[in-house]
């Protein structure tokens, strides 16, 4: 009990000291609390769009085969189908039929797909990012032009649900006839192909059968799809924190400059303690305590902001830097996947170096006589 | 606010940091249920991927390799034209130049 009276003592002490140099401390905090914030709101984001990335896309296509000429994507001919359907271990092949519209009025890119099991013929299914750029809704009529010039009408069947935006914002579920005369691609060929096989371990020797079939293909299997949202998000929260990380280092260097270069009237205060009886040791406990309550106050500020940002604002700061050129953007909230790991390396990554940073020059301080410093 | 006045200053603190921390570990059950909650959404999302055959998420439109990231290849990102290099991550953080941004002159 006596040590934890000490101990509140010697906090009692440290916040008044503290509040004696009020502007700067409040500086230092706001200044910290925004480090921390930055970093955990990238982290945030970062971890939590990597998790829904991998759970949405598990069940995309097992192995998609895409055709290339002059190292650009080709139609498909529907002759591959039929060689590739008879190699050991596939169990299914189909055409996909799918591609990009850019939509002038909007300046917008849709994406068009013709769904499995077909859709009705001049009606569209649309994604929630398309109704709002172009300004429509449900029963409204969209006219694309095809690739001679002619327009085509198609009536808004229905909006795909708001719920999957992540996926199908930009979606137009489209008929089979409507795509081939908008596009003008005949029916010998597909935009690519997708392939179900029986064991998933096989999919690698699969891969390479079609390869060793047909060299100017380029299958991608689904581990590739997977991988490449991992590498991607770590790669521009990356960049990010390239950026960050200058702002980072400013904060250490006005960190560092606070901590290590002890001022004259703190050098004078670790003299008169000493004089009036305090230990060399209760010196270090209070710049301990001083260290803790700037780093703590302003880690548990940064981390509880970063969350509210992220998971309740949908990281409204972050929109412009993720929208880039988009016209069309889907509107989505988070899961809040969080990973624990990451808080506490922020955590020693934040907090220790700067108590650390504010202990070493006390330290030195307060083992030189008090006559001296005091003078 | 006599009160105030007359208590500890690190009482005072306590307090802060007791809020604080109340506060990290609401947001930590939130998250709890949120994950819960949200496995409905995840599945029709993961459904709509199984069913359509999607392969990627919808985050970047600006241009069709930025669309699709998975089906992008080594030559696309060097298509469109002579400054378009290195297209990933400069959409998402450098401004692309003015004159590229008027209507129709969209990638």
């Amino acid at each position: 009990m006596r040590w934890l009276e000490k101990q509140r003592n010697i906090i009692d002490f440290t916040l008044s000291s503290l509040l004696r140099r009020k502007t700067k401390n409040i500086a230092l905090m706001l200044v910290y609390t925004l480090v921390v914030f930055v970093l955990a709101s990238v982290m945030f984001f970062a971890g939590a769009i990597k998790k829904e990335a991998s759970i949405i896309l598990r069940d995309s296509p097992e192995i998609i085969v895409q055709r290339m000429v002059a190292g650009r994507q080709e139609l498909a001919p529907v002759g591959y189908m039929e060689v590739i359907k008879k190699i050991r271990g596939v169990q299914s092949v189909r055409g996909r039929l799918w591609g990009y519209y850019f939509e002038p009025v909007a300046g917008a890119n849709f994406t068009l797909m013709v769904p499995e099991g077909g859709a009705e013929k001049g009606q569209i299914e649309v994604g929630k990012g398309i109704l709002r750029s172009i300004r429509a809704s449900e029963g409204d009529m969209l006219s694309l032009k095809s690739y001679n010039g002619d327009w085509v009408l198609l009536k808004i069947k229905g909006a795909l649900s708001s719920e999957s935006e992540l996926v199908s914002s930009d979606l137009i579920l489209i008929s089979e006839e409507d795509f081939r005369r908008v596009f003008g691609i005949s029916k010998e060929y597909f935009t690519d192909l997708t392939l179900h096989v029986h064991n998933s371990m096989e999919l690698n020797t699969i891969a390479q059968k079609i390869q060793d079939l047909y060299p100017d293909t380029r299958p991608i299997v689904r581990d590739e799809i997977l991988r490449t949202y991992d590498s991607i998000f770590n790669w521009r929260s990356g960049i990010l924190l390239v950026i960050m990380s200058a702002a980072g280092l400013a904060f250490i260097i006005f960190a560092w400059d606070k901590a290590s270069g002890l001022s004259a009237e703190e050098k004078k205060e670790i003299g008169i303690l000493k004089a009036i009886g305090w230990e060399t040791s209760d010196v270090i406990v209070m710049k301990f305590w001083e260290g803790t309550v700037i780093s703590l106050s302003s880690f548990l500020a940064g981390i509880i902001l970063a969350y509210f940002h992220v998971f309740f604002t949908s990281s409204t700061l972050f929109e412009p830097v993720l929208k880039g050129w988009s016209v069309l953007y889907p509107h989505f909230r988070l899961t809040p996947f969080i990973d624990e790991a990451q808080v506490m390396t922020l955590f020693f990554l934040t907090v220790l170096p700067y108590t650390v940073a504010t202990i070493v020059p006390s330290w030195r301080a307060a083992s030189v006589d008090p006559d001296s410093v005091m003078r | 606010m006599h009160g105030v006045d007359q208590m500890r200053k690190s009482s005072i603190y306590f307090i802060y940091l007791a809020v604080n921390l109340a506060l990290v570990f609401l947001l930590s059950v939130h998250a709890l249920f949120a994950v819960k909650y949200a496995s409905s959404g995840l599945t029709l999302k993961a459904e709509m991927v199984k069913k359509l055959e999607l392969t990627d998420l919808c985050l970047f439109t600006e241009a069709r390799y930025t669309r699709s990231l998975s089906q992008t290849d080594f030559n696309t990102p060097f298509q469109d034209h002579p400054m378009s290099l290195e297209h990933f991550p400069s959409g998402s953080i450098v401004e692309p130049p003015a004159q590229l941004l008027r209507k129709g002159d969209r990638l």
